[in-house]
């Protein structure tokens, strides 16, 4: 998968899941300072990442996931 | 020490006849029935096709869609319940010590659907890997409504759920009258909400018999005191009241409904689910309401009914009513509002509190619709005036609404006209 393709793919489920507009979901934008989310949200983003992209997130890994880019650059690289 | 007077200064509600409270009164009024066909789920299997759901019901409406998805549906009611209800009181949250206005907003059952559809989820996958959400725990809690309620309006006094099944809450509204009558809040937001009109649900109370099976006459299935009823139609929604330190209420120029000047809880101590055979729980709560009340039964207008329509827990109520009142009871009004909302379950004692303070405002009995003249149980006495198919106009100062759940914990409230 291209990184084009999972940064639509983590964009969409970012919009969906936080009711966010799309234009705020920037790489640079944080879960938790810019985009809303709770911890119990960001739980669940990890989630919903996981089912998308079938990858399993470790949980210390998950924790450095914080802001949009990160999730981007984690999946491309690990995507199945 | 002296007791504080408590009022009623705030309604909201949610309810399968309408989805506010000057909605639902007027159907109320006009005999409307909320049964229908079951809309949630595929009931195709059950034994019973209807019930009384929420309608007209889009929670766009009133939630953001991020939020959505973290409230189960009872939560939602309870907070659409709690808006109408805080408006309604014209309370000015910046103007009082919010440390001191609590919540107490009971379910029955809790988030229900919410447990089921991801409890249905883990056991349907292959591989049975825990996949829960970070929302689902608090989305099945029982107490999690008044935590939402809380938060939404920044009330920091006490806050939790009383449960005991169908009296839940009017022990809510009974536990937070005795909080302000003691002094330890000045207001509290109290009610119930309930949204179990699932598959677990009509199938666990449809087995147990609870639940009426007249499909074919869905709409008139809910008939309390009548001879053919056959069990209780589900329902579903919220009633929220804000009660008050009389006090407070008086000094920020409160519109007030009612005072509560009794409230009596008891336990049949004798079976989970049917009913004591002669009603020794209901009448202990009824009396024990009317003594802290300080009222003799005869002062009591109008009684609305625990009535559920189910063949025993209708004959046992009625024989309760005949000892606590006597002569008495031919001479006041009994109703049951069931036989148009259907069973809120955890919270039909917030709702029928609603409508006996609502029935004292206006001097109307809401009626027991679903009654023919030839559908008689010889097991209940005619000669009681269960206010039939019409609504009724009294002059009502004083009413009493009962609740009974099961666990044999019962509930009875009294509401009286406010005077200075």
């Amino acid at each position: 998968m291209s990184t084009a393709e999972v940064e639509e793919k983590v964009k969409a489920i970012i919009v969906e899941k936080l009711g966010v507009e799309e234009s705020e979901v920037t790489r640079e934008a944080s879960f938790t300072n810019d985009l809303g989310a709770d911890s119990l949200d960001t739980v669940e983003l990890i989630m919903e990442f996981e089912k998308a992209f079938g990858t399993e997130i470790p949980e210390d890994k998950a924790e450095s996931i914080t802001t949009v880019g990160e999730a981007i650059d984690f999946l491309t690289a690990n995507a199945k | 020490m002296s007791f504080k007077r408590v009022v009623v200064t705030g309604l909201g509600s949610v309810t399968p006849i309408g989805n506010t409270v000057a909605e639902m009164w007027q159907n109320l009024l006009a005999g409307v029935s909320g049964a229908g066909p079951i809309s949630h789920f595929d009931h195709s299997k059950h034994k019973v096709h209807f019930a009384c759901e929420v309608k007209n019901y889009n929670p766009a409406d009133y939630f953001e869609k991020k939020e959505i998805r973290k409230l189960d549906p009872s939560v939602q009611f309870a907070k659409i319940a709690a808006r109408e209800c805080m408006a309604d009181s014209g309370l000015d949250l910046d103007s009082v010590d919010r440390n001191k206005i609590g919540v107490i907003i009971s379910s029955g059952i809790g988030g229900l659907a919410s447990f089921e559809d991801e409890i249905g989820d883990f056991y349907a996958s292959q591989d049975r890997v825990p996949r829960f959400s970070p929302n689902f725990v608090p989305k099945i809690l029982c107490n999690i409504a008044s935590g939402h309620v809380s938060i939404e309006f920044g009330l920091r006094g006490p806050n939790f759920g009383a449960i005991s099944a169908c009296a839940s809450s009017a022990n809510a509204i009974g536990t937070a009258y005795d909080m302000i009558r003691i002094g330890r809040a000045t207001a509290m937001v109290v009610g119930g909400t309930e949204a179990a009109i699932t598959p677990g649900s009509i199938g666990g109370f449809g087995v147990m018999r609870a639940l009426s099976t007249n499909n074919d006459e869905y709409q008139t299935a809910s008939r309390a005191f009548s001879g053919s009823r056959d069990g209780f139609v589900m329902g579903e929604g919220s009633g929220c009241l804000l009660i008050e330190d009389l006090d407070h209420a008086i000094k920020r120029g409160a519109k007030i409904y009612a005072e509560i000047i009794g409230y009596g809880a008891s336990s049949d101590s004798y079976h989970l689910t049917a009913p004591h055979p002669e009603g020794a729980g209901a009448i202990l709560a009824m009396q024990n309401a009317i003594d802290e009340a300080g009222i003799n039964p005869s002062d009591i207008d109008y009684i609305n009914a625990h009535g559920t329509s189910t063949p025993m827990g209708d004959i046992c109520e009625i024989k309760a009513i005949k000892s606590v009142f006597g002569e008495h009871a031919y001479n006041l009004n009994i109703s049951s509002t069931k036989t148009m909302t259907g069973h809120l379950l955890g919270a039909s004692g917030a709702l029928e509190s609603i409508i006996s303070v609502k029935a004292i405002e206006n001097n109307i009995v809401p009626p027991t619709i679903n009654h023919r003249e030839d559908d008689l149980d010889p097991n209940i006495d005619y000669k009681m005036n269960f206010t039939f198919n019409k609504a009724q106009e009294r002059k009502i100062d004083i009413a009493l609404s009962n609740s009974f759940g099961f666990g044999g914990q019962n509930a009875c409230l009294v509401f009286k006209r406010y005077a200075e």
